[in-house]
């Protein structure tokens, strides 16, 4: 690379102290208290709708914050797990409601197919299709993982190399139109494992689902942060070369925290189809992958609860803003990718610390 | 045979897109180590100028020559702005400065489009360009895609000269080798870093005036464009233009045979997966800067 020693990939960042027991679980439990009870009854059917869309993005924001702010791994393409998800999840719910032997009804539009093609077939069987939407995300996380950084390919050849492949699984959807519903997608999704969609009893069922998901994701975080592996991630994100002379191999603590990263994106595309009843290669491309990032970047990167709550914030600020001026939003997510990142590296979350020590 | 020649040629002119808008690229991600997202947003600018031009000058010839230097000027000076503001608070952040200059990018966007509509804008390309050139055999190449060709190629030739000649050249690549023994040897490299980023972002402006002869302008240009062209940066290695030059047209031709055999569809995975076996073989780039740092 360039003669410049080489430069840490992420601000210094002190890992947060280590918390006491009784702190985080009395944190789990008021989130768990706000998700699902107060949430539902302070929000109409509505709002609990588009909430259960933000917690999906949380969900990714989770994984993205364990790879980038802990591993310092800029993911620029988790739009590609988030879709393998999504697709997976949403071929399987098409099916259904095709029912046995059916056609999805877009392929029947289209109309050139006169059977399924080979690769939809196994999404029939739910139980195939759900560990699916996890699995497949993760294992070409692994595969590509494996390639990319056993080369020691990273830090900004990592980032565009992740925002590349989100391109490339944007096109190739496109082009697919007989086989994935090209740029319409997969859409009007009506049930969800013989439940109806559009029946708010079972759409609260799913803001449920989601809520439950993003607490148990949070809690595998929680998991991996404090154990001796997160001391890990954090170090080579430090200092890779160090770390590898202390007889690990950096390759795979990275890969861990891209796989995981990866699952939770596909989980979060498996919930966001029969929360929003679509998935399409708008949501998977190059922009939306990015967006992805900026919500961990406000909330704090390198903290637990952080890239949640800055992906739910920012979420919430783009339906509030564009329902109101639609070109301000834009304007005002440009700011946000730079204010915070250049004045408040920590996000967000590193705000009380700052704040306490600025008193002393 | 003719069919081959063609797809070759298209191969070639995609190619020299790359390169031109790329060059500028591996020159600031060479030296500084930054990724600057805004380039596909300085690559617009460029393009616009073009039409604010022809709103004043009606001969499209002479407008799409006066509109070179300028556009230059126009990128380039929105560069060493977003270098002086931004870039500069960042440095030795590189992921960090990525994600700011996406924020860049976005704001510019949205100021194209407040400012000339949301709809693409046309251009008048002067008459020389807009025909097509036979050649024996059977081939036939439009004379716009020449034009880029040559004016890619010029580009090269011409900072191929400032880097090797000129005593700004000879700081900047003082720099790329080794910043810290530039900076003790009396060397200001932030100005150095400014003069790198005012070419490197003119040079988007001018691969902005050629995407005018090809392709629609708007205001999301240069989003779909600067994917590629980062690909070329990082497959090419750092601090040297050949492998950029050389991997330009290895990508172009490669995209334009791959979409002629399959579909352009299947052609952006094939391309993908292309890219990741070769960084097997050389994780650095086809060419790198020896030197002794562990990185």
């Amino acid at each position: 690379m360039t003669a410049v020693a080489s430069p840490p990939v992420a601000p210094p960042i002190k890992p947060s102290r280590k918390r006491t027991g009784w702190k985080t679980a009395a944190g789990f439990a008021s989130g768990a208290v706000a998700l699902f009870a107060l949430a539902p009854a302070a929000l109409d059917d509505f709002r609990l709708g588009l909430l259960a869309k933000y917690l999906c993005l949380a969900i990714i924001a989770v994984g993205i914050g364990l790879a980038w702010g802990r591993g310092g791994m800029l993911t620029l393409g988790q739009g590609v797990f988030f879709g393998l998800g999504g697709y997976a999840m949403a071929m399987h719910l098409k099916l259904a409601d095709a029912g046995a032997g059916n056609l999805p009804d877009f392929m029947q539009l289209y109309g050139q197919l006169d059977a399924l093609p080979w690769w939809w077939r196994p999404f029939a069987n739910p139980v195939f299709a759900l560990v699916a939407t996890v699995a497949l995300p993760m294992l070409v996380a692994l595969l590509l993982g494996q390639l990319i950084f056993r080369r020691r390919v990273r830090g900004a050849y990592f980032a565009i190399l992740s925002q590349a492949l989100a391109a490339a699984m944007a096109i190739f959807l496109v082009g697919q139109q007989g086989t994935t519903g090209g740029t319409n997608g997969l859409t009007d999704i009506q049930g969800f494992f013989g439940y109806d969609l559009n029946d708010p009893v079972n759409r609260k069922m799913i803001y449920f689902i989601i809520a439950g998901a993003l607490l148990l994701m949070l809690a595998v975080a929680w998991q991996l942060m404090r154990s001796r592996y997160g001391e890990l991630l954090v170090a080579v994100r430090d200092a890779e070369e160090r770390v590898r002379f202390l007889g690990y191999d950096p390759a795979n603590v990275k890969l861990v925290a891209y796989v995981v990263a990866a699952g939770m994106a596909g989980l979060a595309g498996a919930l966001f189809v029969p929360a929003v009843g679509i998935i399409s290669p708008a949501l998977v491309g190059v922009v939306p992958s990015i967006e992805f990032v900026v919500g961990v970047a406000v909330g704090g990167r390198a903290s637990l609860i952080g890239p949640a709550l800055g992906a739910v914030a920012v979420a919430w600020a783009r339906t509030a803003l564009s329902e109101r001026v639609p070109s301000a939003w834009t304007y005002f997510e440009g700011l946000l990718f730079i204010l915070p990142i250049v004045f408040l590296p920590g996000g967000l979350a590193s705000l009380p610390r700052l704040l306490r020590k600025a008193r002393k | 045979m003719t069919l081959v020649l063609s797809q070759l040629f298209t191969g070639i002119s995609i190619g020299a897109v790359l390169l031109l808008i790329a060059l500028g690229l591996s020159l600031t991600f060479g030296q500084m180590n930054v990724i600057n997202m805004a380039h596909g947003e300085f690559i617009m600018a460029g393009a616009y100028t073009v039409y604010v031009l022809q709103q004043v000058i009606t001969s499209a010839g002479a407008s799409l020559i006066v509109a070179l230097p300028i556009a230059f000027a126009v990128a380039g000076a929105m560069g060493v702005l977003l270098e002086f503001l931004l870039i500069r608070r960042l440095y030795g952040r590189p992921l960090d400065t990525l994600l700011v200059t996406w924020g860049v990018a976005l704001i510019l966007q949205q100021a194209a489009r407040d400012i000339f509509g949301a709809p693409n804008v046309q251009t008048r390309a002067p008459d020389l360009l807009t025909g097509s050139i036979h050649l024996p055999g059977g081939l036939v190449i439009a004379s716009s895609r020449v034009f880029i060709l040559v004016l890619a190629l010029t580009a090269v030739a011409a900072l191929t000269l400032v880097l090797k000649t000129t005593s700004l050249g000879r700081r900047i690549r003082a720099v790329v080798q080794n910043r810290d023994l530039a900076a003790v040897s009396g060397l200001a490299t932030g100005r150095v870093d400014r003069l790198t980023f005012f070419i490197g972002s003119g040079l988007a402006g001018i691969a902005g005036v050629a995407l005018t002869l090809i392709g629609p302008i708007g205001p999301a240009m240069g989003t779909n464009i600067i994917v590629n062209a980062f690909l070329v940066v990082v497959v090419g290695g750092i601090g040297q233009l050949k492998g950029t030059v050389i991997v330009a047209f290895a990508l172009g031709i490669l995209q334009s045979m791959v979409e002629y055999t399959t579909t352009v569809s299947v052609a952006s995975v094939i391309v993908f997966i292309v890219i990741v076996a070769f960084l097997q073989w050389r994780p650095q780039g086809l060419f790198t800067l020896r030197t002794r740092s562990l990185a």
